[in-house]
């Protein structure tokens, strides 16, 4: 077995030739990840927002609800949505198995309870500070979700690249339901996990370096963000 | 139990039909009771003060007053009808803390017009003119949460005063500022009451309560414990209770 270095430096080789197999890994777990990130978003930051916002019976139900959700096993999520789109499955006649929209559908259900249930957290302690205020100005319940949602943006910020994390991490639904098919569901995750199986690791530690750059730089761009929010008392 | 606890119907100012009334209005919380059996009227256009040493109820009986909260027994009502969302939309309220939004200080202004349905080139126009009346040309585009105290709570004053309410309660507007932002801020009360406004003040400076008020509700443990002209009440107070706070003693039930 070659030593580390001699790894780390065919990986690096491997990520500065711009290998078009590797670009369209990286290529297709961007996207992957970042529209599961989006949908979860928009399913995650009003369904959140209501909780926080607002009190109504069976509230804590669901606050625990969601938060449980928060630590779903990813193979369980990855063998229900293969049970539903499957041919014999519910929703199998889409023939959406062994592609990136079932990648996505897969990332969605993992990353929006995470989603939710930060953004119910962030929202109900911005909602105490402005709820008196809110009652006074005679706010609806719409222009109140809409405005907790805006002044907690750049918390949010931070709640969406928890989202992100989680998902551009994922390998054990996205392999169930994409099947590492290669130039088609391959994303640098289930690379990794293949590549390291069958002893190449060099591909495999230059598409986790990847990753790692790409967490370094979207956590980078976050802290400048919030950095500028915070000088203006936005946070 | 001392006269200075002795509840005492608050009709004496009153000389129109009032504007918002309360009737044997009690507040409980923790298993005590806060605001124990208030009645008062306020009549249109007065400046109305409600002192009283801390924990008296003040804050309480202002947003009970509001309908920020519920009471727990008694009601409040507003020109004879029940205080509903209708009603509190033609009253506003100024916190001791003002809370900011997350937005520079005029966006915090379209806000509140927004809320209150005002759109377009009618919004902007407003917008202009609130900050213009506040003397905040130069902070409009800053954010609201870097302002000082001073210019934070100018700034609930004028966002306050959106849509002219006729009602402005002021939950001590001036606590902690300096002489120069005090007076920043009775200049826009002053203003408001110019305009018609029915104020509403909770303060702890009775020069503060000269210079504004008309009537004078002074609490003590949650009740009214003495009420009439401010300078009649600030002058020659008849309960013990107004005494001994406007004498600086601090004063204990049930003390020999």
């Amino acid at each position: 077995m070659e030593s580390f270095s001699a790894i780390l430096i065919e990986a690096i080789g491997l990520i500065l030739s711009w290998d078009p197999d590797v670009i369209e890994i990286i290529m297709l777990s961007l996207r992957v990840t970042l529209t599961a990130v989006a949908a979860a978003c928009l399913i995650g930051l009003p369904l959140g927002a209501i909780v926080g916002a607002f009190r109504f019976p069976m509230r804590t139900g669901v606050i625990v609800a969601m938060n449980t959700l928060m630590g779903l096993p990813p193979v369980v999520v990855g063998l229900l949505v293969y049970l539903m789109l499957s041919a014999s499955g519910p929703m199998g006649v889409l023939g959406l198995l062994y592609t990136p929209t079932a990648m996505i559908i897969a990332q969605t259900i993992l990353v929006t309870p995470i989603v939710a249930a930060l953004t119910r957290q962030v929202i109900e302690d911005l909602n105490g500070e402005y709820a008196e205020q809110f009652a006074s100005l005679g706010v609806g319940p719409l222009d109140r979700v809409l405005a907790l949602l805006w002044d907690a943006r750049y918390s949010l910020l931070t709640v969406a690249l928890a989202g992100f994390g989680r998902a551009v991490a994922e390998v054990g639904a996205v392999i169930i339901v994409g099947g590492n098919i290669n130039h088609v569901t391959r994303v640098m995750t289930t690379t990794i996990a293949l590549e390291t199986s069958k002893g190449n690791l060099e591909l495999a530690l230059a598409l986790g370096l990847i990753l790692l750059v790409i967490a370094v730089i979207v956590n980078g761009l976050l802290m400048a963000i919030r950095g500028t929010a915070a000088r203006a008392a936005y946070v | 139990m001392s006269e200075a606890l002795t509840n005492i119907s608050a009709h004496s100012a009153v000389t129109s039909a009032p504007l918002l009334s309360a009737r044997g209005l009690c507040f409980d919380a923790g298993g005590q009771r806060l605001i124990d059996g208030i009645d008062l009227d306020i009549a249109p256009g007065r400046c109305t003060v409600i002192m009283g040493a801390n924990g008296s109820g003040k804050s309480l009986l202002l947003r009970l007053l509001h309908g920020l909260i519920e009471p727990t027994d008694g009601a409040v009502s507003w020109c004879g009808q029940p205080l509903d969302r209708a009603a509190r939309r033609e009253q506003a309220m100024v916190f001791q803390r003002p809370v900011m939004l997350r937005r520079s200080v005029a966006a915090n202004l379209r806000f509140a017009l927004s809320v209150r349905g005002v759109r377009g080139a009618k919004r902007k126009a407003q917008e202009e003119e609130t900050i213009a009346r506040a003397r905040m040309d130069a902070l409009k585009d800053k954010p609201a949460r870097v302002l000082s105290g001073g210019e934070q709570q100018r700034l609930a004053m004028a966002r306050a005063m959106i849509g002219a309410p006729r009602m402005l309660f002021l939950d001590e507007p001036t606590a902690s500022l300096d002489p120069a932002s005090i007076l920043a801020i009775e200049q826009l009360i002053q203003e408001a009451r110019d305009n018609g406004t029915t104020i509403v003040l909770v303060t702890h400076d009775p020069g503060q309560a000269r210079r504004l008020g008309d009537d004078l509700f002074f609490l003590h443990g949650g009740r009214i414990a003495e009420t009439g002209p401010i300078m009649q009440v600030l002058e020659k107070p008849t309960s013990k209770a107004a005494q001994a706070w406007l004498s600086g003693r601090l004063f204990v039930p049930n003390t020999p």
